[in-house]
């Protein structure tokens, strides 16, 4: 089964847990500047919301990439960077529709979200559950339970 | 190694910033943050010097778990010597900023001297320089932190900085980052402002500033550390739900709620103001004040809270500046702006917090101000000519006025920023400002809470809720529950909750982890961050001699066995209501015992052995 990052921006507090954990796993280091999943405050609105990249099936980044760089891990369904390949030119910074894959200076290279090769450390970290890593194919669960438990099963009792 | 070991030295005269290593004799001694930069503040300061003489250092210090996964690991403090009180002054503080300064490389900002002009820090991971902020002096805090990140085109950048109180040198001005954490007590930020040092602006990007000395055995213990608060019923329900407003109707009800001035200790407005007040929904909008909890950097507790006001309040009906979210009242901040002048309307609540953040003032200490003028109005002593407007017992429109001006200096608010005890000083009523070394008490009654009293009288910042916790032993029974009106103990108890606050406080880690840990919980965490031996008995003599350090400074300063005081409206004047009816503060049994568990003389000094003992 495959499974995908699930976020639900309601329950995140912005205490930056995961981009902590996603730093460590990368660069051994808590520094969140390296991290790939981003947390956003729209503060006026009293939001946090994670945010990341998606794995999309018809990956741009990897569809625009010139050298082959990034390719499909087929057992998590992650696109990953492969650093070697990767010569830095960020057509694939320009070509992703959510800005999910950057340039690091430190390296040369790009990076993206890779799915820790398939036990998210941004998952692991969270404290409330914000970020869960989920069967792929049921992102929409838990919105569904939710108006589920709103569908009135009884009406003849009213 | 947990420390970057680097220290940033600005000499804000020259403008220039060097770079020294860290001293680790020190560090081993003083761990980081509170401990640290006193000790530094110490070894190179006279304790005599005026706190607004360019003679005055300011030092931004992280702890050595700041910027780590460790649940709460991302505060920092800020060391002076404080305008406030004349003792030391050491104000911790949350939000991202601590953890960002340690990313780029830094334990450690000293600011010596004073600028000529306006200016602010630019800290971008080793380079740091001085950047003119001519075109940031007069503006707010909330203006200073976007103008910087447009200025920089950097929304990343991490900001501290003063509004206008501290540049108008309110005593009580405090430090503001990420817009709503604060460094805020004892009148750092009027320090800052005093320096003509507007801001200090932060990008850390590096991976190895910082290690930890065993990465294994850090997670293994920050792992179990989270469990813990988790598991907790304060820190993982009461506080996420409710935040520190879990305190307003408990403390309430048992009879040790400070209001109009210390004259009563229940407030009948109280449930109007509480965390449970915050979750209802306002009969004008539909709304809750409460928006959502908010979480510091690193913390799986996340008691704070965003709050959104009901745009047609009073206060902010022509100033959609306000109606947006922002961070909402503490119990500190509901309790000093509310029941310590008995108003009871939650949104000027809000709106006056509003107002201390955007500008940097500190909420305890203003709204006991302005319990102390509404007690002088009350008798008579000040008049509506002098203040501009009426000032009565319970005045929303009057608390909000006077936050208003005291924010822009202008008025009435000129003298309100002078605090308490300057205030009554200044029309002859010393005895009724509520003060302990000149710094307002926060929100619980030292009659009420006997452990508190003492914890008041004797804290080295002035009066403070946060070097000495009696509350968890008093009401909430952590780690062992105590009569509130009894005294056998509380000496003891309040030793030991001082030392291990300062090591809280030296870590990198919040206080209000405590509620759930214990030393047994916190010291794996250091251990396992920090090189070198971090055993429970070394950490309590770390904090121990911290204790004593800040307290060689105050005497150094000139300030006295007198000055472990309480107000004689404590000593003297019995409680009036509840279950503490008829009490008053027994400090002369508990001072001598602590003394002497302190190891000091009968005048509160500490004795040579004492000194040796703790290499002090």
């Amino acid at each position: 089964m495959q499974k995908s990052l699930h976020i639900d921006p309601n329950k995140c507090t912005g205490c930056l847990q995961c981009e902590m954990a996603c730093a460590w796993e990368n660069y051994r280091s808590f520094t969140v500047a390296k991290s790939r999943i981003k947390v956003f405050t729209f503060h006026q609105e009293g939001r946090f919301v994670p945010y990341t990249c998606t794995q999309c099936d018809e990956a741009w980044c990897l569809i625009a990439c010139p050298v082959d760089a990034i390719r499909l891990d087929p057992v998590t369904g992650a696109k990953i960077v492969l650093e070697a390949t990767c010569v830095g030119c960020k057509v694939c910074t320009i070509a992703c529709p959510f800005g999910t894959i950057n340039y690091v200076a430190q390296t040369g290279k790009v990076q993206k979200c890779d799915l820790c090769g398939g036990e998210p450390a941004c998952a692991t970290a969270c404290p409330t559950d914000a970020i869960t890593f989920v069967d792929s194919d049921w992102t929409g669960l838990g919105k569904m339970r939710q108006w589920a438990g709103k569908t009135d099963t009884n009406p003849a009792t009213v | 190694m947990a420390w970057t070991k680097n220290v940033l030295r600005v000499n804000l005269e020259a403008g220039t910033c060097a770079t020294e290593p860290l001293n680790m004799d020190w560090a081993r001694e003083y761990l980081g943050q509170r401990g640290l930069g006193t000790k530094y503040l110490c070894s190179e300061m006279d304790p005599k010097v005026d706190p607004f003489s360019p003679k005055n250092k300011l030092i931004f210090v992280t702890g050595p778990l700041t910027g780590t996964m460790a649940a709460t690991g991302g505060r920092y403090s800020v060391v002076t010597k404080g305008p406030l009180t004349g003792a030391i002054a050491c104000s911790n503080s949350g939000g991202y900023f601590g953890a960002e300064l340690k990313f780029a490389g830094w334990d450690m900002v000293i600011f010596e001297g004073a600028s000529p002009k306006p200016v602010y820090l630019l800290i971008t991971d080793e380079k740091a320089e001085l950047v003119d902020a001519s075109h940031l002096w007069g503006r707010t805090v909330w203006e200073t932190e976007e103008i910087i990140k447009k200025q920089h085109q950097d929304p990343q950048i991490r900001v501290a900085a003063i509004g206008r109180a501290g540049e108008n040198r309110v005593l009580y001005a405090g430090i503001v980052n990420d817009l709503h954490r604060a460094a805020g007590r004892s009148g750092v930020g009027a320090v800052m402002g005093s320096k003509n040092l507007k801001a200090l602006a932060v990008r850390g990007t590096r991976t190895d500033a910082y290690q930890m000395a065993d990465p294994d055995a850090f997670f293994a213990a920050t792992e179990a550390g989270k469990k813990v608060l988790a598991a907790n019923g304060v820190t993982g329900q009461g506080l996420p739900t409710y935040g520190t407003q879990v305190l307003m109707n408990v403390i309430n009800e048992l009879g040790a709620l400070p209001t109009r001035n210390h004259r009563d200790v229940q407030f009948e407005g109280a449930m109007a103001i509480g965390g449970e007040a915050m979750h209802e929904k306002r009969p004008t909008d539909g709304k809750a004040n409460l928006v959502t909890n908010g979480a510091c950097f690193g913390c799986t507790i996340a008691c704070g809270r965003i709050s959104r006001m009901d745009p047609g309040h009073f206060s902010v009906k022509d100033k959609p500046q306000y109606h947006g979210a922002s961070g909402g009242v503490e119990y500190e901040a509901a309790w000093a702006l509310g029941a310590a002048n008995g108003v009871s309307d939650l949104e000027a609540l809000t709106y006056a917090n509003f107002l201390c953040n955007e500008d940097g003032f500190d909420p305890i200490s203003f709204g006991a101000t302005v319990g102390a003028a509404m007690e002088l109005y009350d008798l008579g002593i000040l008049t509506k000519e002098e203040v501009g407007f009426e000032l009565p017992f319970g005045s929303t429109e009057a608390m909000v006025k006077l936050a208003e001006l005291t924010a822009r200096g202008e008025g009435f608010g000129k003298v309100m920023g002078l605090g308490s005890r300057r205030l009554c000083a200044k029309y002859g009523r010393p005895d009724l400002s509520m003060t302990v070394k000149g710094q307002e008490f926060p929100a619980y009654d030292g009659r009420g809470l006997q452990g508190m009293g003492l914890a008041y009288a004797t804290s080295n910042r002035g009066a403070c809720h946060l070097r000495g916790y009696m509350v968890s032993p008093e009401v909430l029974g952590i780690p062992v529950k105590m009569e509130p009106q009894a005294t056998e103990g509380k000496p003891a108890m309040l030793k030991a909750f001082q030392d291990l606050t300062a090591v809280v406080d030296s870590s990198g880690l919040c206080l209000f982890t405590t509620f759930a840990w214990g030393l047994s919980d916190i010291q794996p965490q250091i251990q396992a961050a920090c090189e070198g031996d971090w055993s429970e008995d070394r950490l309590l003599l770390v904090g121990e001699r911290i204790w004593n350090l800040e307290r060689e400074f105050n005497l150094g300063a000139g300030l006295t066995a007198k000055d472990d005081n309480l107000p004689p409206r404590l000593m003297k004047e019995p409680a009036k209501t509840g279950p503490q009816k008829g009490a008053v503060s027994k400090l002369d049994i508990m001072l001598p015992e602590y003394y002497q568990l302190r190891g000091w003389s009968a005048e509160g000094v500490p004795t040579a052995e004492t000194r040796t003992r703790l290499g002090v």
